[in-house]
């Protein structure tokens, strides 16, 4: 990113640039892998117990913050105190009584066995690669220098000023799309050095074998039942970055965004002219 | 790490490898099926945890105000069998832990005599694999006393336990290595919650192994079976549900 290797000056479009470096796009594309499998492997072991609770225990019998249901007619989620009919969506679809619907789990039948042998698998390619990439960002000084937010950048004017700009779609252009933006290295530093990392501990949290090893992690999480709603929240804010993410690369030019995810070279927009 | 558990990964991994290996070499490709694959993760996972976690790594013991008001009851909760229903109504009067196999010294214990070990009580928590906990209080003998007044043979390598209850005929069992076995918090639990082991929670005996999941601490266990190798038994994964629905014999995840 931001990389001054290369530059091919281009006559009717912006210049282009060499911006993702090869362990970017490889890393990228194994945890878009493997974070997709392990959302939707993690749908299917949340369907075998539908309900979340808070503290270290938590079963049927106990109250739960969280339940995704069907009383046979109709699909509900609860919240707290509040229901919402969700049939056909949740809970119940055609009928099948199953929190999560087949189409986004994996597998899709209900099979928690394979579910985990998948989940387990896949977190592999979660953490191994994931930590190669932390090294190599600092290593490499990517972190520091293309994802860290500058001071100036966190100054409240100059964020709302990014968060205005972002919501009228008007996203930057020339030079200054050389870098990611603030809001951009904000979500990908927080989902990097913050969803991920909270989603691989509260995962591990909810391993006896670990837990017994390292019992801080039931002290950090209050608990594997917490744990486990944490782990559940956090997969929501990822689901939420994906579909901001894709939505993003829609509206930013699809072909520019991609090729530069698939080659590492990224054009320049033009210069706007107001 | 014993010395089979890690030959069972090195097997899986080989496995693999092999696979694709074939896959590579341009010969007719014997693809690795996919379970086979996903199951790397599984051996992977079983020999780091163990590598992290040391034999005698305790689970977390909670205090008496931690535990679960209700502590639920799942899978059998009764088991048909004449044989069980018979011990039922007598009390387990004349019932016996038959502890066999590759021991020097094949044991016949009455539930008074293994009442009579010095016990082990711990609160700790129970993790179904569906994803539910509950915290119980567990009363009961140390395995690895009953492994040693059994005298292990050289050649031993799992514990299989051997259930009255059964899904269709098909008969529960479980098994564990013997870095499980010999773990302090291992025990044959008679006690419950201060009260006698209730038949929902598998009375007269059940099994105790703390870190790992629910469905390893067999309830009803009949038999303690001392063994070198799971293939035998049952279809040979060393367990109802690892037969029966892929479950990972490796439960601590």
């Amino acid at each position: 990113m931001a990389s001054q290797v290369a530059e091919l000056p281009s006559s009717s479009t912006g210049t282009l640039i060499y911006r993702q470096r090869w362990p970017v796009r490889i890393w990228h594309w194994i945890n878009a892998v493997s974070v997709i499998v392990m959302l939707m492997s993690g749908l299917m072991i949340f369907n075998a117990h539908p309900r979340l609770y808070w503290g270290q225990y938590g079963a049927n019998d106990d109250a739960s913050w969280l339940e995704i249901g069907s009383d046979g007619e109709h699909g509900f989620l609860r919240v707290g105190p509040v229901t919402v009919p969700t049939t056909g969506v949740l809970g119940l679809v055609g009928d099948n009584e199953r929190a999560f619907p087949a189409l986004v789990t994996i597998p899709s039948n209900y099979d928690l066995a394979a579910a985990r042998q998948w989940h387990f698998f896949f977190a592999w390619l979660l953490v191994v690669p994931g930590l190669l990439f932390w090294l190599w960002g600092f290593a490499t000084r990517h972190v520091q220098r293309d994802l860290a937010p500058t001071f100036k950048e966190l100054r409240p004017h100059s964020l709302w000023q990014d968060i205005k700009a972002h919501a009228r779609l008007r996203f930057h252009t020339g030079e200054a799309a050389r870098r990611y933006n603030v809001l951009q290295k904000l979500s990908y530093v927080g989902v990097i050095f913050g969803l991920l990392p909270a989603m691989i501990l509260t995962g591990l949290t909810m391993s006896p074998a670990i837990d017994a090893a390292w019992p801080w992690l039931l002290d950090l999480f209050g608990g594997r039942q917490s744990a486990r709603s944490i782990h559940f929240l956090c997969a929501a804010l990822l689901v939420g970055f994906i579909l901001v993410h894709l939505s993003m690369v829609l509206l930013a030019g699809p072909f520019n965004e991609l090729r530069s995810i698939l080659t590492g070279w990224y054009r320049l927009p033009k210069e706007r002219t107001r | 790490m014993t010395l089979l558990t890690r030959r069972r990964l090195l097997g899986s991994l080989g496995v693999g490898a092999g696979g694709l290996l074939l896959m590579g070499s341009g010969r007719i490709p014997v693809l690795p099926k996919g379970e086979d694959i996903l199951g790397l993760g599984e051996g992977l996972t079983m020999r780091a945890q163990r590598l992290i976690t040391s034999r005698t790594a305790l689970a977390r013991e909670f205090s008496a105000l931690d535990m679960s008001p209700r502590f639920r009851t799942n899978g059998n909760t009764m088991p048909a069998s004449e044989a069980y229903q018979a011990h039922l109504a007598n009390r387990f009067a004349d019932w016996r832990l038959s502890v066999d196999g590759l021991v020097r010294n094949a044991l016949n214990l009455s539930l008074a005599q293994i009442k009579a070990m010095p016990a082990r009580t711990q609160i700790t928590r129970h993790d179904c694999v569906e994803g539910w906990s509950a915290i119980g209080k567990w009363t009961g003998a140390p395995l690895k006393l009953i492994l040693d007044a059994a005298n292990l043979l050289p050649t031993a390598r799992y514990i299989v336990f051997h259930c009255a209850d059964d899904f269709d005929g098909t008969p529960y069992y479980e098994s564990i290595d013997l870095i499980d076995a010999y773990h302090p918090q291992t025990i044959l639990a008679w006690g419950m919650n201060d009260e006698l082991l209730s038949v929902g929670h598998g009375a007269p005996l059940r099994l105790r192994v703390e870190r790992q999941l629910g469905y390893k601490q067999a309830k009803y266990v009949m038999r303690v079976e001392v063994v070198a190798s799971l293939q035998p038994i049952g279809a040979g994964k060393g367990g109802y549900w690892e037969d029966s629905a892929g479950y990972q014999w490796y439960a601590g995840i």
